[in-house]
């Protein structure tokens, strides 16, 4: 189904389809791609067909299929956050806030999306359940955590995706499969109903074949929420009217600490042709700094883990989940049936996060990397005063083969560096696709990222489509 | 904020995780890299700095406390590992 949101939205309104015809159409290339891609973990035929039923393509996304990550619960269906500990043993009880806003607004959710277990990883290799590939070259990763979701929109199995970005989790896999991603601002969506990695940085976002679509699911998610006190009180514009506002004018900043030595040179050609194409639609373009890039990664690594530490506290064999069947008091119960849910990226990461909290070391590191993260934070502010955005890669670097990494998590977590700031200061930011570099014969795509400051998603996506309607790269497709 | 060893076992057992003895060689090494890696951050005068906890800080947010419906008894208790009756099994806690 190689339909943009926008598309099929159009075609359900003038009657050139309908939305059962549409969901049959999501099923059947699922059917036909994901034996070899592995995007989907699982896809509820008859609700999705049930919905398709009685959708009203008058709403705003009414009739519209959307692949969920599997961290996003949707009532009735299974959900285990691609862990061991949750697989085969959870069906989620209600609908997470964003699932009910997109029901409400008539879209209809199709498909459990592979991820990194608990959203922990860049590739989607720590996934509990399954292993998925990138379409552009099906021996490389898709990126992660949400690469199932991005994946599946790329191969045109999915009209548009959920995802969740911790560190990068949208942005990134989005770069490396040839999607938009959008990871809205630190409060700007409600995350009731997501299960949490690491409450001060998530959010959940959507991963779309446009900008123009991702603003027509933020329009639709956006918002606050009586169940999610972070979710703030502030007004959502008009999205899809800022698109249409053009950049001229507009400050772009780039940031002399990312534009470095250890960038794929193919990217930072793409990337520094983006932004003379930005420049020529009137865009100005103004060298930034931001000091204490270098400290981002360590400060993210102590934060993250420190946070799902006590987050996957609750994963203890009680209530739900996976309980292990050869312990005979409550304390072993927790110890083993933790050893054997949790898959060994999760376990590393609880113990680093136990560590940076414990007893005389919480100042050492905890402490003090949310002291750095404030000076992470003033960084932005001050570049923010300069500059409407931030233009930089999405990636260092294009998707890497599975396996390459998998024995060496620093390097891995290395290569989050453009994408963990957002997080880190609140920011929004989308990537969209800015060309290709050929390796081994195969055409591999690269994300442009813009970040913007807090609730303007505005003027970041005012940038991307701007960008997208001037090169098309957004068009491309896997071959 | 000097190189600390993260002892391993000792954390697992704080952490309820069960781990074998190839799984803590293992997690050793590369804790110990990624550790070393974090201490970059010592090299940052941080006094005076006040920490943040949320990008954006809000507080005191508040809703009328207004009973609604919630998913009930069933729901709750259907993806329990073992049910007793209306209520989640779990091996004796008090001798």
């Amino acid at each position: 189904m190689q339909l943009t949101l926008t598309e099929a939205q159009n075609d359900l309104r003038s009657g050139a389809l309908s939305p059962r015809e549409l969901v049959l159409g999501i099923l059947d290339a699922a059917n036909r791609l994901d034996g070899e891609i592995g995007g989907y973990l699982s896809i509820q035929r008859d609700a999705a067909l049930a919905a398709a039923e009685t959708a009203d393509v008058s709403l705003p996304l009414g009739g519209i299929p959307i692949a969920i990550k599997d961290a996003i619960i949707v009532e009735d269906e299974p959900c285990a956050a691609a862990s061991k500990i949750l697989a085969g043993k959870y069906i989620a009880p209600y609908d997470a806030s964003v699932i009910s806003k997109l029901r409400a607004a008539g879209a209809i959710p199709l498909g459990r999306a592979n991820m990194d277990e608990f959203a922990m990883g860049s590739s989607t290799e720590n996934s509990g359940l399954q292993v998925t590939r990138n379409p552009w070259d099906t021996t490389r990763i898709p990126g992660g955590s949400s690469g199932g979701s991005a994946a599946v929109v790329a191969a045109d199995e999915a009209i548009a995706a959920l995802g969740s970005d911790t560190g990068g989790s949208i942005r990134q896999p989005a770069a490396l499969c040839g999607c938009v991603g959008l990871k809205p601002s630190y409060g700007r969506v409600s995350r009731y109903g997501l299960i949490a990695f690491a409450s001060s940085l998530d959010q959940i976002g959507p991963i779309t074949k446009s900008s123009e679509d991702a603003a027509k699911i933020l329009q639709v998610i956006a918002g606050p929420d009586p169940q999610d006190s972070t979710a703030l009180e502030a007004p959502v514009p008009d999205l899809s009217a800022e698109l249409e506002q053009g950049v001229k004018g507009l400050r772009i900043g780039l940031p002399k600490e990312y534009f470095i030595d250890g960038i794929d040179p193919d990217i930072r050609d793409r990337v520094d042709a983006a932004v003379k194409e930005l420049e020529a639609q009137g865009a100005e373009i103004h060298e930034i700094s931001l000091p204490h890039t270098e400290y981002a990664i360590a400060t993210y690594y102590i934060i993250a883990t420190a946070e799902a530490s006590a987050n996957l506290a609750r994963f203890d064999g009680v209530r739900y989940g996976h309980r292990s069947d050869k312990a005979d008091n409550l304390i072993d119960q927790y110890r083993r049936s933790r050893e054997e849910g949790f898959g060994d990226e999760v376990k590393r990461r609880i113990i680093l996060g136990t560590y940076v909290l414990s007893s005389g070391y919480y100042d050492q590191y905890y402490n003090r990397a949310q002291k750095v993260r404030t000076l992470i934070r003033k960084d932005f502010t001050d570049a923010f005063e300069k500059v409407d955005a931030i233009v930089c890669p999405t990636t260092p670097h294009p998707a890497f083969k599975l396996g390459e990494m998998a024995d060496d998590p620093l390097q891995m977590y290395l290569a989050d560096i453009f994408t963990i700031a957002a997080n880190l200061a609140g920011l929004c930011g989308i990537s969209t696709p800015c060309g290709t570099v050929n390796r081994e014969g195969k055409e591999l795509p690269v994300g442009l990222q813009i970040l913007g400051k807090p609730l303007d998603e505005g003027t970041i996506l005012r940038l991307s489509h701007s960008y997208e309607q001037a090169t098309g790269f957004h068009k491309a497709r896997p071959v | 904020m000097s190189a600390q060893k993260l002892d391993v076992a000792h954390i697992a057992n704080l952490a309820r995780l069960d781990l074998n003895e190839e799984e803590i060689a293992t997690f050793q090494s590369q804790l110990d890299k990624i550790l070393a890696y974090v201490e970059k951050l010592s090299g940052l005068d941080v006094e005076g700095i006040e920490p943040t906890a949320h990008a954006i800080p809000v507080f005191d947010v508040m809703r009328d406390d207004v009973a609604r419906p919630g998913f009930g008894l069933e729901k709750a208790l259907r993806n329990a590992p073992r049910r007793v009756g209306d209520q989640f099994g779990v091996p004796k806690v008090i001798e």
